[in-house]
């Protein structure tokens, strides 16, 4: 009995000898239990050790290893063979990112972008560690859990035609993280975190396509963070225009 | 304005075709409801010339009348119509994520508050339309 | 990014998971004039702390004591930790997490909205905090994005420092490949901290991430640092069949239980009992790790397991908890379950086998992170400072790299300060050096073996040399394996010779360091005659106190590892047989 395979079909792209991406395809044994980076892994130690990919904890929580998996961004840790039967599996670099090489993007752009939504807790005082933590009820930690399960995996950039379009968009994941810590109720940081936000390339930028929150691994819905910061932001806007004390907080 | 960013040598920048938003059915559902705000528009600047025909006399208006009954602005009106309602379904259902409603620690699931939202929205349509048809 | 004199820093942490980070944070606060670098191949959220799930120890409540989770420790470790480090690391957890509290880890939390505490094997008491099943995911961010706050702290990241660059005895930097453009640069440094976590993957089957190589520890062996109670590897008791993904222990604290085939909860069979309904510390379940994975062994040679293409395994039944507590405590559980094999906890118990996922040894500190040799310091996994001794309790591993993080980092930082200013032109002749010697070795050598295949062999070796139960025969055979294996690796090959993004390179480079870490792992198990903790030998079945109550360290000699010993430290706790 022969074994059953299936086609992987690759982009390639090696900086300096390729101008523009290619595609080879590589067939590849196929296992129920497999995923995609399985498949890639078997690529890299038994076919061709050129192909370039990241990857480390093969259980969807480290962000290393998202692609494009047919068209749509996946991890490919949690992507099985199996589901894309009979194949070919076409799998690229995440899309609307420069690529390094192959299946590498360059991710410098974010975690700039990242720092400069001040994804920390800012307070006007600090409690010294001696006094002992911040008391925070469940309901409060419901209010930010959600978006606070981002695992930086890219998905939501490569989903998102806003991004695509407007590479200076601050972009879903360092929005849900700036909404993540201006929900945290240690925070204090929201009137810091504002201008970044309200930027032209800010939330105002966002369009609502959806898409990032389809693709989120994690149900963090970056897509309502961006929303509800508009309003947020709009609401206070408001509130400073005819209230001579200002806006909220 | 944004400034264009700098490209570095060596890597590969991608660069989304005009034609992105036929990749998937979620990109193509949001580019309808972008195009239903060219038609809501249009409606309302044909419904204008409609207030404006008005003190210009009732043949003015008449005459007004008679030029949209032909076919093509009957289509025209059977599209907007139709895309105002896409819109609107659309806005509703958006409500959900967008706005988060509390009843004391509990947050209200957003499905209550679509739902809510169209029941809000039908109360008011049946209203209107019970001013406009009763005499 | 590094100015136009080079890539010169007062301190350099090679490793940008929670110990790293920790360490850089603590360094940053210490001193204002300090230039930090976090160095690490892979970006600071990708490091393996990020798959931690199960919580973090801290005493932190009234029924608890500092003595009591020093003793649990202590006991855990069957007398091998050195009981003056483990006093220091219980009294400092509990600032430790409030600490990391304060800086937005989302901490699970009680009804009063203090932060919430769970059982975990091995403690007496609740002790265990926990962010869901994520804790080790939601600390990383945490610190990664609190590191992002201090301007002072450069990274290099997707860089692979190849060496450790060394002047009359002391420490001055590495040498590191940056990924992106295939440069190798000299990174001076008064002071650098290796955090660079274990080595699971010198294992076939392991719950560690790709990266976790060993790569710090095999720069330190390199440069003669002894690696202490290498032999001690931590099996965790319920590991996925197949992919040997973690179901965290938490999962039993919550209540779990382990049942074989027939259904029946075996552990009550090894002096683990009695069984009851609500968990109770320290039995049954709450077992430690080493025990619970011995009790697998055995129950499977009893012919009891389950029998599946991937291996024997048990069933972890979580259904009489409810839908309601494993989602809102064991969400990833599920989660996890549900993709990787298949089945949903609140249906169906998981399959489950013991899986390679920690090392107790490591680089050889003092309580202070401080090596033998001047300038090196070490903290997390990567280090060996003796509070695990030859068992880790779990939720330990997360306290640690947070106590021991913060003090290697503000051990460098003052020893960076009083270091005179580095002169960084011969460390780059000797960066030169080094990329002639890796292109030699690897990118110009005509070889004819493959990566895969030693990496395989070498797994391969190791499992059934140093795995649960160990004897004499086996483990030389697995020495021998690889000795033989580091001859081939000479004759490696590679097909990648470009600069930009050689990952080949790099699993090159990860290879040797996995070759250099499993050699000292096989000659240390050898050479300890006794069983103790993780560390069972059927040759020598019981502890033996008069020859072993110390600590091995491996040096590096070109014939292999040389072993000697150092006692371990005894403060308040005289050894006693360790019974639960």
């Amino acid at each position: 009995m022969t074994e059953e395979t299936m086609t992987l079909e690759v982009t390639r792209y090696r900086p300096g000898h390729d101008r523009e991406p290619r595609t080879e395809s590589f067939t590849v044994p196929y296992r129920k239990d497999w995923v995609v980076l399985d498949a890639l892994n078997h690529i890299k130690d038994r076919i061709d050790g050129t192909l370039s990919y990241r990857w480390s904890c093969r259980m969807g929580v480290c962000g290393s290893c998202g692609m494009m998996v047919n068209g749509v961004p996946k991890l490919t840790c949690a992507a099985f063979l199996r589901d894309y039967r009979p194949g070919p599996i076409r799998v690229g670099p995440l899309a609307n990112f420069p690529v390094i090489r192959d299946l590498v993007i360059a991710l410098d752009d974010f975690m700039e972008k990242l720092r400069r939504v001040k994804p920390w807790i800012i307070r006007a005082v600090e409690k010294p560690v001696a006094d002992g933590e911040y008391l925070q009820t469940p309901a409060q930690l419901d209010a930010y859990k959600q978006f606070s399960m981002c695992i930086n995996c890219m998905l939501c950039y490569a989903a998102c035609p806003v991004y695509g379009l407007e590479p200076a968009f601050v972009g879903p994941a360092a929005i849900a993280l700036a909404y993540r810590y201006n929900l945290d109720s240690r925070d204090e940081g929201y009137r810091l975190r504002e201008p970044v936000l309200s930027e032209a390339v800010g939330v105002w930028e966002c369009t609502f396509v959806g898409e990032c929150s389809v693709v989120c691994p994690k149900g963090v819905d970056p897509a309502a963070a961006i929303q509800r910061s508009k309003l947020a932001g709009a609401t206070d806007w408001l509130l400073s225009m005819i209230m001579p004390w200002g806006g909220r907080r | 304005m944004t400034v264009p960013r700098v490209e570095r040598p060596g890597l590969y920048y991608p660069k989304l075709p005009a034609t992105w938003w036929l990749r998937n059915a979620n990109y193509f559902r949001f580019m309808l409801r972008e195009l239903s705000s060219v038609f809501i528009a249009l409606f309302l600047v044909v419904f204008l010339i409609q207030l404006h025909r008005l003190p210009q006399g009732p043949g003015a208006y008449a005459a007004y009348l008679e030029t949209l009954r032909a076919p093509g602005w009957i289509i025209f009106h059977v599209l907007a119509l139709a895309f105002a309602l896409y819109h609107s379904v659309t806005w509703f259902n958006l409500t959900g994520v967008v706005q988060v409603v509390h009843l004391g620690e509990r947050q209200v699931p957003p499905r209550l508050v679509v739902g809510a939202s169209f029941a809000l929205w039908a109360v008011v349509s049946v209203v209107l339309l019970w001013f406009l048809l009763r005499g | 990014m590094p100015g136009d004199d080079g890539y010169q820093h007062d301190l350099l942490v090679i490793g940008g998971g929670g110990a790293g980070l920790r360490a850089a944070i603590a360094a940053a606060e210490e001193s204002n004039r300090l230039s930090i670098a976090v160095l690490s191949k892979v970006y600071p959220m990708r490091s393996h702390t990020v798959s931690a799930e199960g919580g973090t120890a801290a005493v932190m409540r009234e029924n608890d004591s500092l003595d009591t989770h020093a003793k649990d420790t202590i006991f855990g470790s069957d007398f091998l930790a050195d009981q003056d480090v483990v006093e220091v690391f219980v009294k400092e957890a509990p600032g430790e997490v409030i600490r990391l509290e304060h800086w937005g880890c989302p901490w699970s939390r009680d009804p009063d909205g203090r932060v919430s505490v769970r059982p975990f094997g091995g403690m007496t008491v609740n002790r265990t905090l926990y962010a869901a099943d994520k804790t080790g995911f939601h600390m990383l961010h945490a610190l990664f994005q609190t590191s992002l706050k201090y301007e002072r702290i450069t990274r290099y990241d997707e860089w692979f420092a190849t060496s450790l660059l060394l002047e009359d005895g002391k420490v001055c930097g590495v040498t590191a490949l940056n990924l992106h453009d295939g440069q190798m640069r000299p990174i001076v440094a008064k002071a650098v901290i290796m955090c660079t976590g274990g080595a699971g993957r010198i294992f076939p089957f392991t719950t560690n991430a790709a990266i976790k190589t060993g790569d710090g520890m095999a720069l330190a062996y390199r440069a003669g640092v002894a690696l202490k109670d290498m032999e001690f590897v931590q099996y965790h008791p319920t590991g996925l069949p197949g992919t040997g993904i973690l179901i965290t222990e938490a999962a039993r604290g919550e209540g779990g239980h382990l049942k074989n085939k027939d259904g029946y909860r075996y552990l009550q069979d090894y002096g683990l009992g009695p069984p009851t309904d609500t968990p109770v510390h320290r039995k049954m379940e709450l077992g430690p790790r080493d025990i619970l994975s011995r009790c697998h062994i055995q129950e499977h040679q009893k012919g009891r397991t389950f029998d599946g293409p991937d291996g024997h395994y048990v069933h972890l039944d979580l259904r009489h908890l409810g839908e309601k507590l494993i989602d809102k405590n064991l969400p990833f559980v599920r989660e996890l379950a549900r993709n990787y094999v298949g089945i949903d906890p609140v249906h169906e118990p998981i399959p489950v086998r013991p899986v390679v996922h920690y090392m107790m040894g490591g680089i050889s500190t003092d309580i202070t992170g401080k090596t033998s040799l001047d300038g090196l310091y070490a903290a997390g996994e990567a280090a060996c400072v003796s509070i695990n001794g030859a068992n880790r309790l779990g939720s330990n591993s997360l306290t640690e790299l947070l106590v021991f993080g913060a003090r290697a980092g503000r051990a460098a930082a003052r020893h960076a300060l009083e270091r005179p200013t580095l002169r960084s032109n011969p460390l780059a002749q000797l960066a030169s050096d080094e990329r002639r010697r890796l292109d030699q070795r690897f990118l110009r050598a005509d070889g004819r073996e493959k990566i895969a295949d030693i990496r395989e062999e070498m797994q391969k070796a190791m499992e059934s040399g140093c795995g649960i139960y160990r004897d004499r025969a086996t483990m030389e055979g697995t020495c021998q394996t690889l000795r033989k294996l580091r001859e081939r690796f000479a004759h490696i090959s590679l097909a990648d010779k470009d600069a930009i993004f050689n990952t080949e390179l790099i699993a090159a480079l990860e290879l040797e360091c996995t070759l250099d870490v499993a050699e000292t792992v096989a000659r240390s198990a050898l050479a300890r005659e006794e069983s103790r903790g993780s560390h069972t030998r059927t040759d020598f079945p019981k502890r033996d106190d008069a020859r072993f109550l110390k600590h091995s360290l491996a040096y590096r000699t070109p014939d292999g590892p040389r072993i000697e010993y150092l006692p371990a430290t005894i403060t308040r706790w005289p050894p006693e047989e360790r019974k639960y």
